[in-house]
């Protein structure tokens, strides 16, 4: 097991720059998970670590040890494939222990290390399949496998449950973080499923464009996102943003609605703000209070109920549990509680402290 | 579900019918070659003549040139087909993986090789072979053949590597390979249908070439097989049955090495490397 430092990284094709300075501190052990929308230079980071991809400008150190110039395959590092990328002419078992006979490992070792790996994925029945008369779950399976058996510095997984049913995705999804908590193992998990990414991680590092926007455990950045991009991609359904002016605490809607914020924030009288606030706290009010809102869509999930709504011509959405939200009329009204809304200012960067509010 | 008849029936009988027609020339082929000379112009147009004979294969094999022939051709075919293929699959594997300057320039030149009528290199070619001595050799053959089908082979290898996905050399380099072991290793066993639809291929172009065979040959020593069923023809007659028995005895070995590739030739075989 091992840290891994990355260092002003940079990666540029050609002219055209993907990567911007990327500093990154992965401690020994610990579970990494990497997000952002395609394109956002997640998989190309992820790659760079494995050796795949050269690093253009920085420094990349595992354990300490400077790697940029060093071949994936003196890396010691485990990578699972969005494609699983399993030699279809082997067996699950020589699929499973390539590795190890690469290293000219002993065959008793070797065996040995394969049985473990198969039994702790449930992989003992299929030891003599070929990939091509296995499920996709299996396949995915013999994809971790083969990264176990290794005892690697550190595991990485490319969109590893992407190509699953949503039910099965759920499943492996537990396994990789029982079986973290087992083997302790430093991993770095791509992902663009916000989900997975909360799920998995004990930090997040959510990138976009190249250039990463926060990193911090799961529940920081979703109580206390960093800028408008994080505020957006983490949680589900997305952030309500509104317009909305700065004034002396509070901030004054584009209807005029004032709503005092729970302490004064770094900005100038007068400002344009951003407020933002999760469908999942927004509260639905008597008739009378908060603004009107126009009902346009009505989704029941089964566990809530997401009302699409239209609040002066802007797209809103609310997140309810309340089933009495299922009959609700042409207009509803809403109100926001003071403490659970993000200001933004004008350039997206979050306004309110960044730190616990108490 | 019930299937309902008359589709299918039409669709074997449209199969059959095809299959009779491109195997009847085969087929006449064996019924000349079996055929008395007494009996092929007297007795008219039969499907199986009244009486069969040997007589034919016998006096090819016995008394004509044509086990030089058979040599001759078994060594330029086959040394071809094996240089071509370890050519294009170097040559297609490097099309496939690798980002180098004059990429687009090297294959457009390939491409462009394709493009010229033989006839019109035959003199040409000739002119720069006969200062190094290899007209009249099978080596010279072996040359010219190789140097004709290495751009062709080598697009179709580069179209095997491309289905190949790259996940699988990554995965193996991650694993502690090289960049040759993963190819050695991984991709050449997924290519062996591309490299046997190759080999395949290069041979029977190779086996039944015959203007630069003509054109470069002179003499029975270094003839290849076409040139030396034209021998089977004279100022004043044809002796189609000699000429039909060598035809048949030249289909064993073209016939016998798809036997032995065919099995690689079924696809499929990287079915299951990754979703699919």
């Amino acid at each position: 097991m091992a840290s891994i430092d990355i260092q002003n990284v940079k990666k540029a094709y050609g002219h055209v720059q993907v990567l911007h300075d990327i500093d990154l501190k992965i401690k020994d052990g610990e579970f990494v998970v990497l997000v952002g929308p395609s394109g956002c230079g997640k998989s190309t980071l992820l790659r760079m670590i494995a050796g795949l991809e050269g690093v253009t400008a920085g420094e990349m150190r595992i354990d300490g040890k400077r790697v940029n110039e060093l071949h994936p395959k003196d890396r010691d590092i485990a990578m699972v494939f969005q494609s699983y990328a399993l030699y279809p002419h082997m067996n699950v078992a020589a699929n499973m222990s390539y590795s190890l006979k690469l290293r000219k490992a002993a065959k008793e070792k070797i065996t040995a290390a394969v049985a473990g790996a198969a039994s702790k994925l449930g992989l003992e029945a299929l030891l003599d399949r070929r990939p091509r008369a296995l499920s996709g779950g299996q396949r995915q399976r013999v994809a971790m496998g083969r990264a176990i058996v290794r005892q690697p510095k550190a595991f990485l997984f490319d969109e590893p449950l992407s190509n699953l049913d949503a039910r099965l995705r759920e499943q492996m999804r537990a396994e990789i973080k029982k079986m973290h908590g087992e083997l302790k193992a430093t991993s770095i998990y791509v992902t663009h499923d916000q989900i997975e990414a909360m799920t998995l991680a004990d930090r997040i590092v959510a990138m976009h464009g190249g250039v990463v926007q926060q990193v911090g455990a799961p529940l920081e950045l979703y109580d206390r996102p960093a800028n408008m991009f994080v505020a957006g991609f983490i949680g589900s359904p997305g952030m309500n943003f509104l317009e909305a002016t700065y004034a002396g605490g509070s901030v004054t809607l584009a209807d005029r609605t004032v709503v005092t914020l729970p302490g004064a924030l770094a900005l100038d009288d007068g400002a344009k703000v951003t407020v933002g606030i999760r469908p999942e706290h927004v509260v639905l009010a008597a008739e009378g209070e908060g603004m009107a809102a126009t009902v346009d869509l009505v989704e029941p999930t089964g566990f809530g109920i997401i009302l699409h709504l239209s609040l002066h011509g802007l797209a809103f959405k609310v997140f309810t549990t309340d089933r009495a939200a299922l009959s609700a009329g042409p207009t509803v009204h809403v109100a926001f509680p003071s403490t659970q809304i993000h200001v933004f200012d004008s350039s997206g960067v979050r306004a309110n402290p960044l730190a616990p509010q108490a | 579900m019930k299937t309902s008849l008359l589709p299918t029936v039409a669709h074997r009988l449209a199969l059959l019918a095809y299959v009779i027609f491109a195997l009847f020339p085969l087929f006449w082929l064996l019924k000349v070659s079996v055929t008395p000379n007494s009996l092929l112009y007297s007795e008219g147009v039969r499907m199986w003549p009244s009486q069969t004979t040997w007589e034919h294969y016998a006096f090819v094999l016995q008394h004509s040139a044509f086990p030089t022939f058979f040599k001759n051709s078994l060594i330029v075919s086959g040394s071809t087909a094996v240089i071509v293929t370890i050519c294009a699959s170097l040559s297609g594997y490097a099309l496939s993986r690798f980002h180098f300057r004059a990429k687009y320039w090297i294959v457009a030149l390939m491409l462009l090789t394709q493009m010229f009528p033989l006839v019109m290199l035959v003199a040409p070619i000739f002119k720069i072979l006969t200062p190094l001595g290899l007209t009249n050799s099978l080596t010279g053959l072996i040359v010219v053949y190789t140097a004709f089908n290495v751009p062709f082979a080598t697009f179709l290898m580069q179209s095997f590597f491309d289905a190949i996905p790259k996940d699988l050399e990554e995965a193996a380099i991650i694993d502690g390979a090289t960049k040759f072991m993963a190819f050695r290793e991984i991709i050449l066993p997924l290519t062996l249908p591309g490299i046997a639809a190759t080999l395949g291929f290069v041979f029977t172009a190779a086996w039944s070439e015959l203007l630069f065979a003509l054109m470069l040959i002179n003499g029975n020593n270094a003839a290849t097989f076409p040139v030396g069923l034209l021998t089977f023809v004279s100022k004043f007659s044809v002796d189609f049955g000699q000429m039909m028995a060598a035809g048949i005895l030249a289909l064993i070995p073209a016939a016998l090495f798809f036997l032995l590739i065919q099995r690689y030739l079924v696809q499929g075989l990287t079915a299951g490397a990754v979703k699919g």
